[in-house]
């Protein structure tokens, strides 16, 4: 095994089956040629690379293992530093049945189940992710996975445009940015305005006279999100329905999966679309790459505005219960440039992920867990905020996971900084996304946090504060 | 209950009760309808599901344009290093300087491979990056002023029908491009479309017939001379790695599908990642945050005022990226080259053996050597025996072998496009041949059971529209309780 290019003929490897001379002079015989190459004579000899690629050497499997060890290695993760970041991707025990079954050949490599009656498996699981969505949300439909929250807050800002052929949406002050900015990129092209409404800077809750005021026949919808960024909920949001009803918008909730275990649901305070982020159910950290993004709806127009694959129950030949994709109508592979959205791969198996993790967790276990984090939250804030030199929280409102920080006498930054070297990773600074807050943080708990975790925090942080 | 979930016991005693936390109002009164099942129930349920459902990892999957090869187990085991799940996006930078610089290192590789000379990791799939491959359109008509005019984007009649929608989804209007009786872009009809309206071309190259589009140069130069950008539709580069690259052919813009040529498992639809690259011009437009490197430091560089903005959070589906990174050190430059020559091999022997059943025409120029997927007729079938291009299909899957991808692209009538691989052994791919011309006998001899299939799979033929029909779909548990078991209903 050479792998240098000098006897393309004789290069063995473990995912080539095929490459020795036998079996490639076999095959060329069946088609009366002497050399692959002549396979590629129709590529203009102008354009071919006549240079190996300048990419590193093959490596053995346990070389290539040691290289990628030693360099993921260098990482200081969570398991050596306590984190308390969250910010859209949360810190939350894996449970150990997860693992087991997405690494299953038959879940992890397949295709997307085109072939109904050879993927009932992968179908009905995709079914079941959606049913439990519904379930969580109350809500009617939803589809077997978006991307993320970011990408499914602009899916469904898109599909209000249509519904309601108006061009702006509505959206609360304390958005978190990144996912604004991903719902700019969406609704930017098809001449649609993002208008930001007040919040109360005490409670968190959206100013109710300056969302009259920007509420008009223009307005698509109106979304909010509860809990917000800043992790505080509001708990009476059914105004805020009414107020977007009355004028022929739409209500969009954005949403934090595990609490619905424990507090009310949008479906039953008036949302038309929810969306959310299912990175907490099940998917792990992986810096930042394990996503999923929620979305449902009710009502049958807005069902079939919605983009993304969605699986359906139906019958076979033979009068048994069988699953497939439905309404394949909205997607591009039939409706093409009027497709609802242009997306094809989305995040299945971690959709898979996440069914597993509710269906392990039910209701009482959901419900416990939500308990667990509002518990630990509300103590941490207490906590902190009993420090000298430390606000928090800083919104006057119950919190999950995440929580703002405000310091007094020295930058969130700084703290940081001087935390790490307790091996503590400190909150996300907030100076550059609200500096009206001052010098604020956003700081998460979650059950993955003890209290001597809390408690420790707290100690170094007031040795920082009393050390400037 | 399948899983002890941990309490805040300790914390309790220092906190009001949760009900007195939250107002009753905001409470859940109705617990969600979730499954109440013990650890043992969910084991054997999801495990008994795995067992219905074809995969590569069981047997040949010759789905055109989606390169179902092998998904190395290696890449498994270096995903679920801790150095990778248990690390934080937001990390402070001196912790995350080992998987930054594998992003940094895997863009660099991949601009060697396409011959580009940025890549954004960022965009989850294809079709993401051929949206933000229109954001960049945008972007650079609007930085010259021609925005306003340039209102077209020119896209085959054989394109992947992402394509169209993310043209449409950024605001343009699709011409489309018909193709020749050669199987490849009619240039007249190309020329008769590019105008001053162009934003620019989408193109994959092999096409979805499995041609080169051999006149790719004066594609370029027309596409060029108008204005435009030309965008390429990576799905089919496992037919060329190290024989051409899109950056060589004029491209200025390519996506990769990391989950088809770069061999990361396809998960039944996701995740999978698309990773965007770029000619030097258009570098400045690319989505925020990009991995850098100054030196002595890996970042993440949110300094780009001329970007598109941001399509998601954080940085990429990044387990996907580090499978594709260790992927590309397994196989190496001659690897990948031999991955290419293989898969191009493998196809032409399949689709030589394939015609010779005689059920199966190949439209396009059939003298013609097609690279690693190929695009046959099944009109012979239907016109003499009743028996279409899905009833084939259908029966392949009672031969234990995934069918090829049916009715595409759209100019074929009865298409079954054929992309073996280089995955594959030999014995395989002589199974498939001999399955094919079973069926082909059968539908010959006893037509009626060709269309009748599958019937060896986990389910007969699915009633698909009584799936869709208003009055009949279900999409939920408690739809399905509601529809078919009304004795379930609590």
């Amino acid at each position: 095994m050479r792998g240098d290019g000098t006897d393309a003929e004789d290069f063995e490897h473990p995912y080539l089956p095929t490459s020795s001379p036998n079996i490639v002079g076999e095959m060329l015989a069946a088609l009366g040629l002497d050399s692959i190459e002549q396979l590629f004579v129709d590529v203009p000899t102008s354009i071919r690379l006549s240079r190996p690629l300048r990419i590193p050497r093959m490596r053995s499997e346990f070389e290539l293992l040691r290289h990628i060890q030693g360099l993921l290695n260098m990482n200081r993760t969570t398991q050596s530093i306590k984190s308390f970041l969250g910010a859209g991707c949360w810190p939350h025990y894996v449970p150990a049945v997860i693992g087991e079954i997405i690494a299953r050949g038959e879940f992890l490599t397949p295709y997307t189940p085109y072939q109904p009656e050879a993927s009932q498996g992968l179908l009905q699981a995709f079914f079941e992710y959606q049913s439990m969505v519904c379930e969580l949300t109350a809500m009617e439909y939803a589809n077997c996975s978006l991307h993320d929250w970011g990408s499914a807050l602009g899916e469904a800002a898109r599909m209000a445009v249509r519904e309601t052929r108006r061009r702006k949406i509505l959206v609360p002050h304390f958005i978190s940015p990144e996912r604004r900015a991903v719902l700019q990129t969406y609704v930017e092209p098809i001449g649609c305005r993002v208008v930001e409404v007040g919040q109360s800077y005490s409670t968190g809750r959206v100013d109710i006279e300056d969302l009259k005021e920007k509420m008009d026949g223009d307005v698509a919808a109106l979304y909010i999100e509860n809990p917000s960024y800043l992790g505080f909920f509001d708990q009476a949001p059914e105004p805020l329905a009414e107020e977007a009803h009355r004028h022929g918008a739409l209500f969009i909730v954005g949403v934090e999966p595990i609490s619905l275990g424990l507090v009310k649901p949008p479906g039953e305070y008036g949302a038309d679309i929810v969306v959310g982020e299912g990175q907490p159910l099940g998917l792990g950290l992986n810096f930042g790459g394990s996503l999923l993004g929620i979305i449902a709806c009710r009502g049958e127009s807005l069902l079939r505005q919605m983009p993304g694959r969605i699986v359906g129950v139906t019958t076979s030949k033979d009068g048994e219960r069988a699953l497939t994709l439905v309404l394949q109508a909205r997607e591009q592979h039939i409706r093409r440039e009027r497709a609802t959205s242009n997306i094809t791969t989305n995040e299945a198996l971690n959709a898979v992920a996440a069914a597993i993790y509710l269906a392990l967790l039910g209701p009482t276990g959901l419900r416990k867990l939500a308990e667990t984090i509002l518990i630990k939250t509300t103590y941490a804030a207490k906590l902190l905020g009993s420090i000298r030199g430390v606000e928090a929280p800083i919104f006057r409102a119950p919190h999950f996971k995440d929580f703002t920080v405000r310091f007094t006498k020295t930058s969130a930054q700084e703290v940081n900084r001087r935390l790490l070297a307790h091996g503590i990773q400190g909150g996300k600074p907030l100076r550059g996304e609200f500096p009206e807050l001052g010098e604020a943080a956003l700081y998460c708990v979650t059950e993955v946090h003890s209290k001597a975790d809390i408690d420790e925090l707290a100690q170094r942080l007031e040795e920082v504060l009393a050390h400037p | 209950m399948g899983h002890l979930v941990p309490e805040a016991g300790e914390e309790a005693s220092e906190v009001p009760p949760v009900s007195q936390l939250l107002d009753p109002g905001f409470v859940r009164s109705r617990p969600p309808g979730l499954p109440r099942v013990s650890e043992v129930e969910v084991v054997r349920h999801y495990t008994r599901l795995g067992q219905q459902n074809l995969a590569v990892d069981l047997g040949f999957y010759p789905l055109g344009s989606c390169t179902m090869k092998y998904n190395p187990k290696i890449n498994e085991r270096i995903a679920r290093h801790p150095g990778l799940t248990e690390l934080h996006p937001l990390q402070d930078q001196s912790c995350v300087q080992g998987i930054l610089r594998i992003m940094y290192e895997l863009a660099e590789f991949l601009c060697e491979i396409t011959g580009m000379d940025k890549f954004s990791l960022q965009p989850p799939a294809g079709a993401s990056a051929e949206y933000v491959g229109v954001l960049i359109m945008r972007a650079y008509h609007r930085q010259r002023g021609e925005l306003e005019s340039r209102t077209e984007i020119l896209i085959p009649d054989t394109a992947h029908g992402s394509n169209l929608a993310s043209a449409s989804m950024g605001g343009f209007t699709v011409k489309v491009v018909p193709t020749d009786r050669e199987g490849c872009v009619d240039m007249e009809a190309l020329s008769g479309l590019v105008s001053r309206r162009t934003a620019g071309l989408m193109l994959t190259n092999p096409n979805t017939l499995g041609i080169f589009e051999r006149n790719i140069l004066e594609i370029s130069r027309v596409v060029h001379e108008s204005g435009g950008l030309l965008y390429y539709d990576g799905a089919n580069l496992n037919a060329i790695l190290g024989h051409v690259r899109p950056g060589d052919m004029g491209f200025d813009m390519v996506h990769l599908n990391l989950h088809k040529t770069f061999s990361t498992p396809h998960g039944g639809g996701g995740p999978g990642a698309g990773p965007l690259g770029v000619k030097k011009e258009l570098e400045a437009f690319l989505p925020v945050p990009t991995v850098e490197f100054d030196g002595s430091q890996y970042y993440l560089d949110y300094d780009r005022p001329l970007s598109i903005g941001r399509i998601r959070p954080f940085y990429g589906n990044v387990p996907v990226l580090l499978r594709a990174y260790a992927y590309i050190l397994s196989m190496g430059a001659e690897g990948l080259r031999r991955v290419a020559q293989l898969s191009v091999l493998h196809s032409n022997y399949v689709m030589r053996k394939m015609l010779e059943s005689g059920g199966f025409t190949l439209p396009h120029s059939p003298e013609k050597p097609r690279k690693h997927e190929f695009v046959v007729s099944a009109s012979p079938l239907l016109q003499s025996h009743g028996v279409t291009a899905g009833h084939v299909a259908k029966r392949l899957l009672d031969h234990g072998i995934h069918a090829p991808t049916m009715y595409f692209p759209p100019i074929v009538p009865e298409a079954l496009m054929v992309e073996p691989t280089e995955t594959v052994s030999k014995e395989e791919l002589d199974g498939f041949i001999q399955a094919v011309a079973r069926v082909v006998e059968e539908a010959r001899t006893s037509p009626e059971r060709v269309r009748e299939a599958p019937t060896q799979v986990a389910s007969t033929k699915v009633d698909e529209v009584k799936a869709s029909h208003p009055r009949t779909l279900c999409v939920t548990y408690r739809k399905y309780v509601e529809l078919y078991a009304p004795h379930n209903a609590k």
